[in-house]
Order: structure tokens, then sequence, then C-alpha cells
């Protein structure tokens, strides 16, 4: 789940000022940002109530189930608000960086965040929330029994401990034991050896933006089959990176 | 082959010491006490942005160290700063500059310097950073491609011999010797016997150790170590004898003159940290008996 944390308010007011704006519409997010509490029913509700009091018009909102990052979905929410929208001099979205883009691109106006992403985590429990994983794109957990170094180490190093570790725990987040005693204690528990060190990482697989793609290539039809059913040329090869 | 390297590999005892580049670009404050050094040690380590702090790079004050010629640098590189290609590419600087003895370190975390918005790169580690050195110094670069001039590197890295739990610690220091390190620097003595006990585990896995003294000075220095410097904590019993000492920088200098005694013995060298009284750092290493009067 990407977890996001609200922006400072004061700092959305002066993105509003900033074009001169009076009245907003408001998008949230109905899957992260709900859980999150940071771009639900009651986050916007509340975000209304306080950009009333500051003197802006707040035209409507919308959350519904809707995951904001989905193109498609995104898409036909605003068409459903397009009039409302229209007539809004900036649009707000409580959503992660991901949603507040896809707003974005079907949207004429300015389009702010209202919301910081800062990771993509676990929900220890509700309103609890810990990063996991970097997205580095070359995954080393098969080695590091579980345990990722690159997130779970401040410094992201894939052999440790550094210098700074005492009693086995971090130096930069004292309370935390050291990531690299975790993974060598698992891997003795499950009698497992570790490398004597892992090799650096290859990042190069993880060229941004970036874009995945599993369906299933279009067949090209030739062009006397196209003719024949009178398909206007549409088709295009669906591109692999 | 450079003085400090020849004496380590024939067994001769070592001194280095530590000296960080400025804070700007005077370096009259660097070369006095590099020059302050000269007498006694062998090499002069020439921190990296030390404590993630600024200071002029340790390429340049390397070179100015070794053009003085009175001591060898050693050429200290964080992985903190700089991405693998940056560090490879340095690394052949500091070799057409003659620099030969280079040592691997992680480096602090950007949020404990005076720039705490930096992005700390930490694109390989330390262990992978001496791999690094050794590939160069076998003619190609990290991806195994050929270069146009081998380097020759005495390549080093840091061990911390009374960090528990020391299973951990051991298998990293063994990790940095396959890597292809050939002498190790150590974080400043503590409990003497737990140390030299650990420096003869880590001279039977085949490397060199230098092993840090350290001069306490005061229960302000002592305060400062255990609050702002990463992963070295002052002792309970060896922060109450200095504290409740009448003369708290006399004790400071008789436990390091003790610890240098002992290190002597079952060490390859000293590295001396005398906190900028670089002449008390001189003056223990004489009163051990670890250079002549």
């Amino acid at each position: 789940m990407i977890i996001t944390t609200p922006k400072e308010f004061d700092h959305i007011l002066s993105n509003l000022r900033d074009v001169d704006a009076e009245s907003v519409f408001l998008v949230g997010c109905g899957s992260c940002a709900t859980v999150a509490k940071t771009g639900g029913e009651p986050e916007l509700l509340a975000a209304a109530a306080k950009l009333q009091e500051a003197g802006y018009t707040v035209l409507g909102h919308t959350v519904g189930t809707e995951i904001t990052c989905n193109v498609g979905g995104t898409r036909s929410t605003i068409r459903k608000n397009a009039e409302v929208i229209r007539e809004a001099d900036a649009v707000i979205v409580f959503a992660c960086g991901s949603g507040v883009q896809t707003v974005a691109e079907f949207v004429d106006v300015p389009v702010f965040p209202a919301l910081d992403s800062v990771f993509l985590g676990a929900i220890v429990r509700q309103g609890e929330f810990s990063e996991r994983c970097r997205m580095c794109g070359d995954c080393i957990l098969d080695k590091t029994a579980g345990i990722c170094p690159l997130t779970q180490c401040p410094k992201g190093l894939l052999n440790g401990p550094c210098g700074g570790m005492w009693d086995g725990m971090c130096e930069v987040i004292p309370d935390h034991e050291c990531a690299h005693v975790r993974i060598q204690r698992r891997l003795e528990k499950q009698h497992r050896l570790q490398p004597i060190s892992l090799p650096p990482k290859n990042y190069g697989v993880s060229l941004k933006p970036g874009h995945v793609n599993i369906r299933k290539p279009r067949v090209r039809k030739s062009l006397s089959d196209r003719s024949e059913s009178g398909e206007k040329n549409t088709a295009r090869t669906q591109g692999e990176r | 082959m450079g003085r400090f390297r020849e004496k380590l590999e024939v067994g001769e005892f070592v001194i280095t010491g530590e000296v960080a580049p400025p804070r700007g670009n005077n370096c009259d404050r660097m070369l006095a006490e590099v020059k302050a050094y000269a007498s006694v040690a062998d090499a002069v380590n020439i921190t990296d942005n030390q404590g993630a702090t600024l200071h002029l790079s340790a390429l340049a004050a390397s070179r100015l160290t070794l053009d003085t010629g009175l001591v060898e640098p050693v050429f200290q590189q964080t992985c903190r700063d700089r991405n693998r290609l940056a560090l490879e590419s340095d690394l052949l600087a500091a070799s057409t500059y003659g620099l030969e003895n280079f040592l691997a370190v992680t480096g602090d975390n950007p949020h404990a310097g005076d720039h705490p918005q930096a992005k700390g790169v930490f694109d390989i580690d330390s262990t992978q950073l001496i791999r690094v050195a050794c590939d160069l110094n076998e003619g190609h670069d990290m991806n195994g491609n050929p270069i146009d001039g081998a380097t020759d590197f005495y390549v080093g890295a840091a061990a911390f011999p009374e960090a528990e739990p020391w299973d951990i610690q051991k298998r990293r220091i063994a990790g940095k010797i396959d890597a292809g390190a050939r002498f190790f620097q150590t974080q400043a003595c503590m409990d003497i016997e737990v140390f030299a006990r650990r420096v003869l585990e880590i001279k039977d896995m085949g490397a060199h150790v230098i092993a840090g003294v350290l001069l306490l000075k005061s229960e302000r220095t002592i305060n400062f170590i255990n609050n702002r410097l990463a992963g070295l904590m002052v002792s309970d019993s060896v922060a109450r004898e200095i504290i409740s000492a009448k003369d708290p920088y006399e004790t400071s200098v008789r436990i390091a003159i003790e610890q240098a005694k002992v290190l002597f013995e079952v060490a390859d060298g000293i590295h001396m940290m005398p906190l900028g009284d670089i002449e008390t750092g001189v003056g223990i290493l004489r009163e051990a008996g670890v250079v002549s009067k």
C-alpha cells in the first residue's frame, strides 16, 4: 500500500493563492489514502470545512470506491463531475502522486496535491504503517531471509552492519535492531548460509518512468482484412520496456 | 611501493594519524597537522567529509599531503556522497596523483551532518568499494571491462573490534578481507582486554591491524563521543575513572599509554586519535615505547 501523509494546510492555501483561486473541487482516493486516513470521505469533509473557513468555495468532492490512480476509473469520475469541475478554479487531490497525476491528465484547471507520498508500506495495525520495499526492481529477499537491507537499513547497505551499529542496534534509528543483525540471525535460525558478501545492485533495471505491460499484443490485421470489415486503422502494437 | 605498505607487509610496526581537510580552501591548519604527525607517523588518513559535514575533498587534501613529502596519506572514500561511477573515476584520479594507500568506509548518514537535506548515495557499500579498488588494480573496472593503465592501491578498511554482536562484526570483516582488504584501521580501543583478543582474531584471518587509540581528555570529550559519534561508546568504568580523577587529562593520557603498550605487542600498528592534541599523541607513543624518545 502507498502510504501518504497530509501536507501542511498553509502549503495548500499558498498554492491556491498563487493561482488566485476562489473555488475548488476536492478528489479523494477510495483505496490507499482511505486506509491511511489521509484521503477518504472524512478527511475530505474536514478539509472542505477548513477551506470554507479560510474563505474558499468548495464546489464539491468525490471519493467513491475508485482507486484514483486507475486511469480509466478516474477519467469516468472526472467526466461525471465535469460540470462542477469546470466551474472550479483549482482541484485538490487527496491521493498519492500517481493519483494526482492521473487526475491532472483529465482536468484543465490547476491540480494540487494535498498529500505527500512517503513510502510503500505494510499496515502494522490500523493507523500504523511501516516501510518494507523500495521497489528497486532487483529483489534480493531470497538471499537476505525475507528482510530487505535496502529498505530496512537507513543507509541501504547490502553488506553490513556499518561501523555505527552498537549492541545490535541501528546507529541512525537507535531503537531499531540493525537490519543486518536481523538478517544474520534469521538465516542462522533457518540453517542457511549468507554469501560472504553481496555484489552491487543492478539499478539499471529500474529505468524511470517504469512501465509494465502484460496484455497480449493485438494482432495486426492486414489492410485487406480491415477494408473488408470496414474497420478503422486503429490497431497499434503494445510496446514492452 | 610506499614505505607504509612495505612496513606492514614485512611485519614492521606502523603509526598512523588522522587529519581532516579544511572547511574551506585554507589548508594552513591541515598542513600544520600533517607536519606535526610527520615525526612519528608512517601515514596520515585524510578523511572524506567526516561526520557527513562539508570539507575540502579528500582527493585534493591527499594530494596536498603527498606533495609535502613529509608523510604518506591514506586516501579515504566514503560511499555516502558518490555513486559507483564517481568513486571509480576518483580512484583513477587518485592513482594519477600517485596516491597509493586507500581506505574504503561506509560513511555517516547525511542526517547526522551539516547538510541533513542531502541524499545519502550508498550506491555501493564499503565491502563492494574494496573490491572495486582491487578490480582497478587488476586492470579492469567493476564490470570487468579493461582500463588503460592499472592502479596499484594498497587497500584497507575499517573495523570495530569491540562491537557486539561480535560474530556478525567478524563476518563483515571476513567479507572485507575476501573483497581484498589488506589492512584494517580500527575504531578506538575502550576495553583493552576484549580489544586485544579481537585484534589477534582479525590478524588470524589474514589482515594487518592498525589499532585505534583515542585520547579521551575530559568529561566533555566523553559526552561528545557517547552522544555524537556514531557507534562508539566509552565504557562506564573508563568514563568514571577519567571524570572522577583529580586531573582528567593526565588520567586519559595514562590510559592511552597503557593501551598503546599492550597494542604494541599484539597489533601491527597504532592509529593515533589525539583529537587535535597531536603533540600529546606523539608523547603517548614515546612514553609507551612505541617510537623512540
